[in-house]
C-alpha cells in the first residue's frame, strides 16, 4: 500500500481534464464553488463546455438535465449537502424519474468540509441519493477509485451519484484492478467477522483489520464502493461465513451504508451487526482527523466494536 | 400501434392562408376543450382550470409553430416545448393525440392504472412529452438546458417553455430566468399563460406577480412589447411571428388568459383548478362549450 496522500477533489479536477477529449459530449456545471471543487481548471481549458450558474443548485441540476435530454453528458459539481438538499426535488423529479445520464459530483462530502462546521458537513447525502429510483450511488475510497468512478459514470445511461472528499487521504488502489460499479472489493479474507466499509474510513478499516489479525482475529474486509446497487451476494456470502458484521461509514448511521447492508442481510443472511458512523447528531467545526475521531470514525473504534461483537 | 390519423385535424397543417388557419385552430382549441371536459368528467379526476387556459396556446404551438415529427417523436432536430405547468396534462395529451403522437382512443385511459397518460406529463411514458413536469418550477431550467445544448451541438432548434402562475411562485423559476439572461442562448422562448388564478385563489391574493413584464425586463429578458390575448389564435400566431423576428435572447411573451376558459361559471374561479366535475355541472358546462363552438366561423 502506498503511503502517499492525495485529495479526491484535486483528483476530480484532474480527471475532468483527462477525460475531456475522450468524452466530447461531457459538459461541467458548478454553483459558484468551482475553485473549491476544482472544476475551475476544466472551465479555463474548455470555456464552451463549462457552466457556472451561480449559487442556484436547483436550477443547475435541471439545466444539466435538459442538456442530458439532448445527448450531452453533464457533470454537476457542488458541495454534497447542497446538491442533495437544495437540488433534491430536481434530482428526484427530473434526473431520476427520467433516468437521465447526469453525473452528480458531490464534493466536500462527509465531515471533510471540517472547519466550516455542521452547516456544510454532509452526513445525510447517501440516505437522500439512495432513496431515489434509478440512482446509482458510488463512494470512492481514494483518488484512484474516484477517477475510475467518474469514467464509469460517464459511460452509464442513467444518473450516478459520486461522493467526493475535500481533503488528502491515503492512496490505496494505485495498483489494484479498476473499480467496477456494483462490485465489492475484498481487502482481507477472514472468518471471525465481516467489516464492511466505504469511502475515506477504508484505510482505517484496513489498519483495524491488521491490528485484529495480530490479536488472532481474522476479519473479512469488504470495501463497498457502490452503495446502490449494493453487492448483495458478496455481503451475504461473507455474513453467512462470519455471522457478525461491523459497518463503517462517514455518514449518519441512519440511511447510509449500515442501513443498506442491514437491508440486504436481514433478508438474506441475518447477522449480528454494529454500525459505526455519526450517531444521528449535528457535528461541528474542527480539524478533519479530530472530527472523525470525536464522532467515532477511527481505527480504535472499529477495533473495539469488532471485539465487542466477538465477545459472547 | 399506429397513431390513428385525424384527417380533419391534420388538414390545418397544410392551410397556408393565415386567416383561415387561425379560424381552424380556434375551432380545434374549442373542440379539444370539450374533449378534455369529457375525459375529466368520465374519469372523475384531473385539472380543468389550467388545461382550459392553455388550449389556444398549445394548439397554436403544435399545429403551427413547432417543427416536430409526431411519427418520429425523438427526431433530434425537433423544436422543444416544455410544459412547465404540468397540470395542463389533459389538454397537452389531447393536442398530442390529435397531432398524431398516439391514438386518440388512448385519451380515455387518462390517469388510469397501466396508462401511458399519467396524471402529470411523463416523458418516459408518453410520446411527444419533452419533459416530465407536475412539480412546479422545473420547466424554465430544463428549457434553458435544451437551448444551451442546441448551442453546444451547433443545432438550430427552438426551445419553448410554457409557464403558469404557480410556476412563477417557485424560486427556481427565477434562478432559471437569471441564468438564461447570463448565458443568452438563441431561440429560448418563455411563454407565460398568465391567468392570474392559482390553486388557492386569485394570484393577487395568494402571490401577486405584477408587474410581470417589468420583472422579466429587469432580469434582462427581451419581453414582447404587448401582452397578447392567449385565447385568440390569431393573436397567438402574431406573437410567434414577433418571437421569430427577434435577435436578442432570451425572449418572453406574456399572454392574458383565463383559468377555466370557456365555461362562464368556471372562468377565473380557483375552485375549478382541479375540482371534481359532477354530472349536473358537466351537462351545463358542455352546453356552453358547444354553443361557443357552433358560433365560431
Amino acid at each position: 500500500m502506498s503511503v502517499a496522500s492525495v485529495a479526491m477533489r484535486d483528483a476530480f479536477g484532474e480527471a475532468l481534464l483527462k477525460l475531456a477529449p475522450e468524452f466530447p459530449e461531457m459538459v461541467v456545471f458548478d454553483a459558484d464553488v468551482a475553485t473549491s471543487t476544482r472544476t475551475a481548471a476544466f472551465g479555463k481549458e474548455y470555456p464552451d463546455r463549462f457552466f457556472n450558474v451561480g449559487v442556484a443548485e436547483a436550477n443547475m441540476v435541471d439545466t444539466a438535465a435538459g442538456m442530458a435530454t439532448c445527448g450531452l453528458r453533464p457533470v454537476v459539481s457542488t458541495f454534497a449537502l447542497f446538491l442533495t438538499l437544495k437540488g433534491a426535488d430536481q434530482l428526484r423529479n427530473v434526473v431520476c424519474y427520467n433516468n437521465l445520464p447526469v453525473v452528480l459530483a458531490a464534493n466536500y462530502a462527509g465531515l471533510s468540509d471540517s472547519y466550516d462546521g455542521a452547516s456544510h458537513q454532509s452526513i445525510l447525502d447517501l440516505a437522500v441519493a439512495r432513496a431515489m429510483p434509478n440512482m446509482v450511488v458510488v463512494v470512492p475510497a481514494d483518488c484512484v477509485e474516484l477517477g475510475q468512478a467518474l469514467a464509469a459514470a460517464l459511460r452509464r445511461d442513467g444518473p450516478t451519484y459520486i461522493r467526493i472528499c475535500r481533503n488528502p487521504t491515503p492512496v490505496l488502489f494505485a495498483d489494484a484492478p479498476a473499480l467496477e460499479i456494483g462490485v465489492a472489493r475484498k481487502l482481507r479474507d477472514g472468518g471471525d467477522l465481516t467489516i464492511a466499509v466505504c469511502g475515506v474510513p477504508t484505510s482505517m478499516a484496513i489498519e483495524a483489520a491488521d491490528r485484529l489479525a495480530r490479536r488472532g482475529v481474522s476479519a473479512d474486509l469488504l470495501e463497498i464502493s457502490t452503495i446502490k446497487p449494493i453487492d448483495a451476494e458478496t455481503l451475504a456470502i461473507s455474513a453467512r461465513k462470519t455471522g457478525k458484521v461491523v459497518t463503517v461509514e462517514e455518514h449518519n448511521i441512519h440511511g447510509g451504508l449500515g442501513s443498506a447492508v442491514a437491508e440486504v442481510l436481514s433478508q438474506r443472511a441475518p447477522a449480528r451487526m454494529s454500525m459505526i458512523g455519526i450517531e444521528d447528531r449535528f457535528t461541528e467545526s474542527g480539524a478533519y482527523d479530530a472530527l472523525l475521531r470525536k464522532y467515532g470514525i477511527s481505527v480504535d473504534h472499529i477495533e473495539s466494536e469488532a471485539m465487542r461483537l466477538l465477545s459472547p | 400501434m399506429q397513431p390513428e390519423m385525424q384527417p380533419a385535424h391534420l388538414a390545418v397543417l397544410r392551410e397556408t392562408d393565415r386567416q383561415r388557419k387561425s379560424a381552424m385552430l380556434q375551432r380545434l382549441a374549442q373542440e379539444f376543450r370539450i374533449t378534455v371536459l369529457d375525459i375529466l368528467h368520465e374519469r372523475g379526476t384531473g385539472h380543468w382550470g389550467g388545461a382550459a387556459s392553455a388550449a389556444e396556446l398549445l394548439v397554436a404551438l403544435y399545429f403551427d409553430a413547432l417543427n416536430v415529427r409526431p411519427e418520429e417523436p425523438k427526431w433530434p432536430e425537433r423544436d422543444r416545448l416544455v410544459v412547465s405547468k404540468g397540470h395542463a396534462s389533459c389538454m397537452l395529451y389531447t393536442v398530442l393525440a390529435h397531432r398524431g403522437y398516439f391514438p386518440v382512443d388512448e385519451l380515455k385511459t387518462f390517469r388510469q392504472i397501466d396508462s401511458r397518460l399519467q396524471g402529470h406529463p411523463c416523458m418516459v411514458k408518453t410520446p411527444g412529452v419533452e419533459m416530465s413536469t407536475g412539480a412546479l418550477g422545473h420547466g424554465t431550467s430544463v428549457a434553458l438546458g435544451m437551448a444551451l445544448a442546441a448551442r453546444r451541438l451547433g443545432k438550430s432548434w427552438w426551445t419553448y417553455v410554457l409557464i403558469g402562475d404557480g410556476d412563477l411562485n417557485e424560486g427556481q423559476t427565477w434562478e432559471a430566468i437569471m441564468a438564461a439572461a447570463k448565458f443568452k442562448p438563441q431561440r429560448l422562448v418563455a411563454l407565460v399563460d398568465y391567468n392570474k388564478v392559482q390553486l388557492d385563489g386569485p394570484s393577487d391574493q395568494i402571490m401577486p406577480m405584477d408587474p410581470l413584464p417589468d420583472k422579466f425586463r429587469a432580469f434582462n429578458w427581451n419581453v414582447a412589447p404587448v401582452v397578447y390575448d392567449g385565447h385568440n389564435v390569431a393573436a397567438v400566431l402574431e406573437s410567434i411571428d414577433w418571437v421569430k423576428s427577434q435577435r436578442e435572447w432570451p425572449v418572453a411573451v406574456i399572454y392574458k388568459t383565463h383559468k377555466g376558459r370557456g365555461v362562464s361559471f368556471m372562468e377565473d374561479n380557483a375552485h375549478w383548478h382541479g375540482a371534481l366535475i359532477d354530472d349536473a355541472t358537466y351537462v351545463k358546462a358542455r352546453q356552453e362549450l358547444l354553443k361557443t363552438l357552433e358560433a365560431l366561423p
